[in-house]
């Protein structure tokens, strides 16, 4: 049950949902809302660090910064320049898998920041611009150096993921950024930025009129064409790495284990499963970590992949207490993996995400992301309801199935800190 | 494009409570500031307010810390309690049905938390945690050390807490400092969403109306000038923080004050950033921001970039915040009136955001703020009278804090 009162949350009946295919093939899809006082739009671009080769490690990532250094049309201070004079909140961001180019306006500048935003995702990578960036995606690359969870997240996802694409790091190393050339870029480029490849959504305040006709106005002639991704599989065995930092005082501790897939049914079971395990408030890990004061955090979270996926494990705290709380966590997921969960734990987790996705949905930005990333992933539309449908519908069996399948493991584990190893 | 309306009212114990309705969204939320924050932490003490906050969640009225989070969580309210410089915070967000029942649960928090002796070495260690996080995060740590030491004792120390200071908190002393501090006279309660004051008032009125009292302590204010430091560590990057004195929000020239930082540091096209970013690829977070106290306010600025180019960056960095007098072009100007129009209409539709801001502006301005009228002062800047403001209040007196391998000159 969603809520004391009874009076359910559902969706506002204003919101319409569209789709269509251009004829190159650009998937366009939107949820309007005319009572929303903005418009948010993105472009969802298949391409992400597992995409690379490992000669072109982090090109994915320098690629998106190297789309705000301009076109032919707009130079790089036009595009800065001409997205702050319409008052847009714009940004883009790389991840394993895509590369996400958004923009949230108010509805009447829709026009213009949509023809910068869809042009910028054909940038002209001029040579100069192209060994400026450089140096930012350097100093980006620094910066996380000295983030050690951070540096946990992405030795772990190697570790994990050895051979595997997804192991490769989204910002690339030093020497892999230093050594890309801005051909090897436009070549990446002319292969990933195919229409057939990108998925145009829009949510908020505008008409589905003039989503086509912008849509066709600005991305009717990009090139067509996809990118396949070849999956392969990964079966990571048990493998450990401790990366010392004297100069720490924590001990940051990620831990990796196989979980669902990003079109597995079981996924909806894996979030609550996580969000009942490991969330940062009221779970099983802060209630025998965190709240006693043993760990500054204990969490658990589940990654969905394309073939794959993962239950992350965080733990943040004293050196000389990691390994025992490592063991404390290996309790709890045995516990767990034994006896299931309670039901009084799934209907509380249930409300919980409920909510989220319930306030989250209230601004087109966050209706963006879901719409978006539902269909660049699996071609998919849900409404809030839909969500908030299949959140209360996920069972206790539903767990124990999951579990029996996808346990919850440490398979492997990183530490950045202080600690050499945990004998 | 229709306004939100704002009422507000005041219980006979001196607690505010304003309340935007907000028709368009299911949610409500809300932000209680009482005048419980670091500032207040006994002498030496520094951390109370945070201890305090942590121990008050942990168990109140009838429910255990435990039966506390179900409850939260089987409302669906997503909530925080967190001490602030001036004031302890307790915010929540959650369906607007489910507003009357989450205010319950706080009112508990707030008048009666258990305040258990066994639960106290958690809330320490929690505390002593946070404060290791800050120091394994430079980026972080670098404005926390700069604000201590560009504003007097104590408006500047962190509200975290300092290691030192919490082998002198004991139970007793910060169960003695609830008694003085958690106290109505001045609270405000800021609620926006799809509800109306007639709504709440009634709820209000019933859980908090028999709170009584008022905190009546004194804060002795130090002094304070412009300080140099750096601090050392191993680290790829070094951290820059500069800060330089400005002014309050209650202050007439604020948003003059607020144009000026955002011709340095509002959107990618400002001027820290395409200086020190797009023109020579120093940083890859650079930024400026107004840090405003109810009487005072500093602009602060960070930079983070790797140690060879630091003291070029710092060096831009300071030749930029001094260049703003000689001149602003129309257009820049005219492009945070853009931003601003953008982010004041799109925060409404923000529960959250709209809660927070009615309560700070209370706060700092004794009165509603509607949106529209800090369009109207934000379409009134001209170039000149931003201009005057930057001559009248130049970037100098900088206060500098470094943390890397090397010190700056």
């Amino acid at each position: 049950m969603f809520c004391q009162s009874g009076s359910n949350p559902s969706t506002k009946s204003s919101m319409q949902f569209h789709h269509t295919t251009l004829p190159n093939g650009l998937e366009v899809v939107a949820e309007l809302n005319d009572t929303a006082y903005s418009v948010a739009f993105g472009f969802y671009v298949k391409a992400g660090a597992r995409d690379e080769s490992i000669a072109v490690s982090g090109v994915s990532h320098f690629l998106e910064h190297m789309a705000f250094k301009g076109t032919e049309r707009f130079s790089a201070d036009d595009v800065n320049r001409i997205f702050d004079e319409y008052g847009a909140d714009y940004n883009a961001m790389t991840g394993e898998e895509s590369t996400i180019f958004y923009s949230s306006v108010l509805p009447e500048y829709l026009p213009q920041t949509f023809e910068l935003q869809s042009s910028i995702l054909f940038p002209t990578l001029r040579q100069d611009d192209f060994d400026m960036e450089k140096k930012v995606i350097l100093e980006e690359i620094g910066m996380y150096e000295d983030q050690p969870s951070s540096v946990a997240y992405d030795k772990a996802m190697q570790l994990h993921f050895s051979g595997h694409e997804l192991g490769q790091s989204v910002l690339g190393t030093t020497e892999s950024v230093s050594a890309l050339t801005s051909e090897q870029m436009r070549q990446y480029h002319a292969e990933h930025y195919r229409a057939g490849n990108i998925v145009l959504a829009v949510a908020g305040n505008t008409d589905w009129a003039t989503v086509l006709e912008l849509a066709r106005k600005h991305c009717g002639n990009w090139p067509a064409g996809s990118c396949p991704r070849e999956l392969t599989s990964s079966t990571p065995t048990p493998q450990s790495l401790f990366v010392t930092k004297d100069q720490c005082q924590h001990e940051q501790i990620i831990q990796l284990a196989s979980a669902p897939d990003c079109n597995d049914v079981r996924r909806f079971a894996a979030e609550l499963l996580t969000v009942i395990v490991g969330d940062d408030s009221n779970s099983r890990l802060y209630w025998e970590l965190v709240d006693p004061g043993l760990a500054e955090s204990a969490e658990c979270g589940y990654y969905e992949f394309e073939g794959t996926g993962t239950y992350l494990t965080f733990l943040n705290g004293p050196p000389e207490a990691t390994k025992d709380n490592l063991e404390r966590i290996t309790r709890i997921y045995k516990d767990v993996n034994s006896n299931g969960v309670t039901a009084d734990e799934l209907d509380q987790a249930k409300n919980k995400i409920a909510t989220r996705i319930v306030l989250r949905g209230e601004r087109p930005m966050g209706r963006l992301s879901s719409l978006g990333g539902n269909w660049l992933v699996r071609r998919e539309y849900r409404t809030i309801d839909d969500d908030l449908a299949i959140v209360r519908g996920v069972t206790l069996e539903d767990i124990r199935g999951l579990l029996a399948e996808f346990p919850l493991l440490q398979t492997t584990t990183v530490g950045v800190g202080p600690m050499s190893g945990l004998s | 494009m229709t306004q939100n309306v704002v009422n507000h009212a005041t219980l006979p114990n001196g607690l505010t409570v304003l309340v935007e309705t907000m028709p368009a969204v299911q949610s409500a939320a809300f932000a209680l500031l009482v005048s419980a924050g670091s500032v207040y932490d006994p002498p030496q003490q520094n951390g109370t307010a945070t201890a305090l906050a942590d121990w008050m969640a942990r168990g109140a009225g009838d429910r255990t810390s435990r039966e506390l989070l179900a409850e939260l969580d089987r409302l669906g309210i997503q909530g925080n309690e967190t001490a602030g410089t001036q004031h302890m915070v307790f915010r929540g967000s959650c369906l607007a049905v489910n507003l009357g029942a989450a205010l319950r649960v706080y009112s508990d928090i707030v008048l009666r938390p258990h305040l258990h002796d066994e639960e106290f070495d958690a809330v320490m260690s929690g505390v002593e945690h946070g404060l290791m996080a800050i120091e394994d995060e430079p980026r972080q740590k670098v404005i926390v050390e700069l604000l201590r030491r560009c504003y007097p004792h104590p408006w500047g120390q962190p509200s975290e807490g300092t290691l030192a200071d919490l082998e002198n908190m004991t139970p007793d002393s910060v169960r003695e400092h609830y008694r003085h501090v958690i106290k109505p006279n001045g609270a405000i309660l800021g609620i926006a969403g799809n509800v109306t004051l007639d709504d709440v008032l009634p709820v209000v009125t019933e859980v908090f109306g028999t709170w009584t009292g008022s905190n009546d302590l004194v804060i002795p204010t130090g002094t304070c000038s412009p300080v140099r430091e750096h601090l050392s560590l191993e680290s790829t990057q070094t951290q820059i923080g500069v800060a330089y004195p400005s002014v309050a929000y209650a202050d007439p020239d604020y948003y003059a004050a607020w144009a000026a930082v955002n011709v340095l540091s509002g959107g990618m096209s400002s001027r820290l950033f395409t200086e020190i970013r797009e023109k020579r690829g120093l940083c890859y977070s650079v930024y400026a921001t107004l840090n405003t106290l109810k009487d005072r306010g500093q602009v602060v600025c960070y930079a983070g970039t790797t140690a060879e180019r630091a003291q070029e960056t710092l060096d831009v960095l300071r030749a930029e915040l001094v260049r703003l007098g000689d001149g602003i072009g129309q257009d820049e100007l005219d492009r945070c009136k853009a931003r601003a129009k953008s982010s004041l209409i799109m925060a409404q539709e923000s529960s959250g955001s709209r809660s927070a801001s009615l309560a700070r502006n209370w706060y700092h301005l004794g009165r509603v703020v509607t949106l529209d009228e800090v369009r109207s002062k934000i379409d009134a800047l001209t170039v000149s009278t931003v201009l005057d403001f930057v001559h009248a209040h130049p970037a100098r007196d900088f206060s500098i804090l470094t943390i890397g391998p090397a010190a700056l000159q």
